[in-house]
């Protein structure tokens, strides 16, 4: 649905996007992550028309956003990162100012303001439609900005932070309202919160310093960060070599790092891919006759691995500048 | 077609809300009271309605004129600007509308409040007519004049508006660039030496808006304002599209 091909954008001298490339499939969630100043927002305004690309080339069902930009404006609803809006107008009123813009009919523009209203949660209180825009607060704005974009139907939605500053309630509606779009329309949205997109999309993007740092599924992404999986147990009962000599003997066992508290020995052992020893663990300490008070496998959390990754990426941005100064 | 009109319809209604677009609609057409009834002493206007005088707009009309120098730019210049500095430059952009339709639709917007300030003027065209008869002609060509007039120097302010995300330098821009098709070209007819005043003649608008004022319909006035009107649109839609090509 929508092809990006070696995208880059210089601001005057900054390189806020460095030829980054990726593909999204129709009816998928994009999430596109990355820390501060990473180039999503840019990204998402050369996607949507807004600002021109320096270089590559970037298609939406077919067709170019340079050369067709009228058909792939018709085809997008795109709400902006700060949600601009016009204060003396109101809530009703841009809608419709809105629909006239897109070519909705007359005769079908009320009944998409009430959909959208519905689906937006702006219907509830009775006078919502008639308040004006400049009174709004910053999370029924957000809920405006959200049903201006549905208006019209779009089969491609591009969101620029759309969680932001909604309350947790909102939140949760709104990623339920996100995930009900999948199929029917094809959604990019970018954040900075990963425990947020996680659940909400199918493709995770990453990106940092105006690279992609990493794609993939959540689920391949956390695969990717837990590695070889660590195994926590505090035992008692031997000292610390003793300890260590009898866990090494655990099948799957790769590395084991020990510490202790009083009589109670903390062991760390990593272990295998998808190994999951604990059972092992647990046996042992049976046969030695320790007593066990802690047994966990930890996993990496996604969060940790955006974390680094982003961290890197800056780390090689950095070396990559200096470099180029020397 | 539509689109435009849907475009100049939401800033019309804007300027309704706008205080600074009632302030200066307002001061514009009290300038005409006093000049109507009292005149201007300072620049020798003589008041219009005074008995035993001509029952004629013509001094109003100059003066109407010559304020649109100050007064349009200052309606004119929120039109982009404002879009640009609110960053609903953005979603305007992003909808499917051409640059085109943007700004013409803009442009008609200002137009149209315009030429209700001159309808609103009207008044005081009635007030002569009851106690006097007012050459039905000139009242006329004035007020096409007006209109032509206010079109060139309105799409100066819509350009000098596209420039910039601060609305006061957009106004002030707008004021310097008016000031030398009016003020700048007066002087110039009148101190400079040989082929400077005959060049000076023709950017003169406010001698083109004479003609009209006195009820003789001149096409080179009107060529003149048409011609400026249409350049600084055409500047203006270039300057909106150059956003997608720096
Ligand atoms: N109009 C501009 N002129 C110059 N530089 C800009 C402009 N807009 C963005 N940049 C720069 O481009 C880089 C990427 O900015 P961008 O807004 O795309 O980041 P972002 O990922 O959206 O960040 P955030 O999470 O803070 O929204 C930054 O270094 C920023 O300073
Ligand atoms: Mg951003």
């Amino acid at each position: 649905m929508i092809d990006v091909k070696n995208l880059t954008k210089w601001y005057g001298r900054v390189l806020a996007v460095d030829g980054i490339s990726f593909h999204v499939e129709r009816g998928s969630i994009v999430g596109f992550l990355g820390p501060n100043g990473a180039g999503k927002s840019t990204t998402l305004k050369i996607l949507t028309c807004y600002l021109p690309a320096t270089g590559g080339k970037v298609t939406i069902a077919n067709h170019d956003i340079f050369t067709e930009s009228m058909e792939v404006r018709r085809m997008l609803g795109y709400m902006p990162e700060s949600v601009p809006l016009y204060p003396e107008m109101r809530v009703v009123e841009y809608l419709n100012f809105r629909a006239r813009l897109r070519d909705i009919p007359g005769s079908r523009r009320q009944a998409e303001i009430d959909r959208v209203a519905e689906r937006c949660w702006l219907s509830k209180p009775e006078n919502m439609l008639r308040r004006r825009l400049g009174e709004l607060s910053r999370g029924y704005k957000q809920r405006v900005g959200l049903a201006d974009v549905l208006l019209h139907n779009p089969p491609v939605l591009v969101l620029d932070e759309p969680t932001i500053g909604l309350d947790p309630a909102q939140i949760r509606s709104m990623r339920e309202l996100i995930q009900s779009l999948a199929g029917e329309h094809t959604v990019i949205l970018s954040s900075h919160i990963l425990a947020e997109v996680e659940q909400t999309c199918t493709h995770l993007i990453i990106i940092a310093g105006g690279r992609i740092a990493a794609t993939g599924t959540p689920g391949e992404l956390r695969d990717r960060v837990t590695g070889p999986s660590r195994i926590i147990a505090e035992v008692r009962g031997e000292d610390e070599q003793a300890t260590v000599q009898a866990a090494k003997t655990i099948r799957g066992a790769k590395e084991i790092q020990v510490s202790s508290q009083g009589n109670w020995r903390r062991l760390l052992i990593s272990s295998e891919q998808d190994a999951d020893i604990r059972g092992e663990v647990f046996k042992l300490a049976g046969q030695k006759g320790w007593q066990l008070r802690e047994l966990r496998r930890e996993i990496g959390s996604l969060e940790d691995f955006f974390v680094q990754i982003t961290y890197e990426q800056n780390l090689q941005a950095g070396l990559w500048k200096s470099a180029a100064r020397a | 077609m539509k689109k435009m009109l849907t475009i100049a319809q939401r800033e019309l209604a804007g300027y309704f809300f706008s205080p600074l677009a009632y302030g200066v609609g307002a001061i514009y057409l009290l300038c005409c009271g006093i000049v109507f009834f009292h005149g201007l002493d300072a620049f020798g206007i003589p008041p219009v309605f005074e008995t035993g005088r001509e029952p004629t707009m013509r001094p109003l009309f100059e003066m109407m004129a010559s304020a649109t120098v100050v007064v349009l730019p200052l309606l004119t210049m929120r039109l982009v600007s404002e879009e640009f500095s609110s960053g609903t430059i953005e979603t305007l952009m992003t909808a499917p509308i051409s640059d085109a339709q943007v700004i013409i639709g803009k442009f008609l917007s200002v137009l149209g409040f315009f030429a209700i300030l001159l309808a609103a003027s009207l008044f005081y065209v009635i007030l002569l007519s009851i106690y006097g008869s007012p050459d039905a002609g000139v009242t006329v060509s004035g007020y096409l004049g007006l209109l032509l007039l206010g079109g060139a120097f309105i799409s100066v302010g819509l350009f000098t508006s596209t420039l910039t995300g601060h609305q006061l330098l957009a106004a002030i821009l707008a004021m310097v660039i008016l000031s030398v098709f009016t003020a700048l070209a007066w002087a110039v007819v009148a101190f400079a030496p040989q082929p400077w005043n005959v060049i000076a003649v023709r950017f003169n608008a406010l001698s083109y808006f004479r003609d009209f004022a006195r009820g003789v319909f001149d096409t080179r006035g009107l060529v003149f304002f048409l011609s400026v009107a249409v350049f600084f649109l055409y500047l203006s839609i270039k300057m909106l599209e150059s956003r997608r090509w720096r």
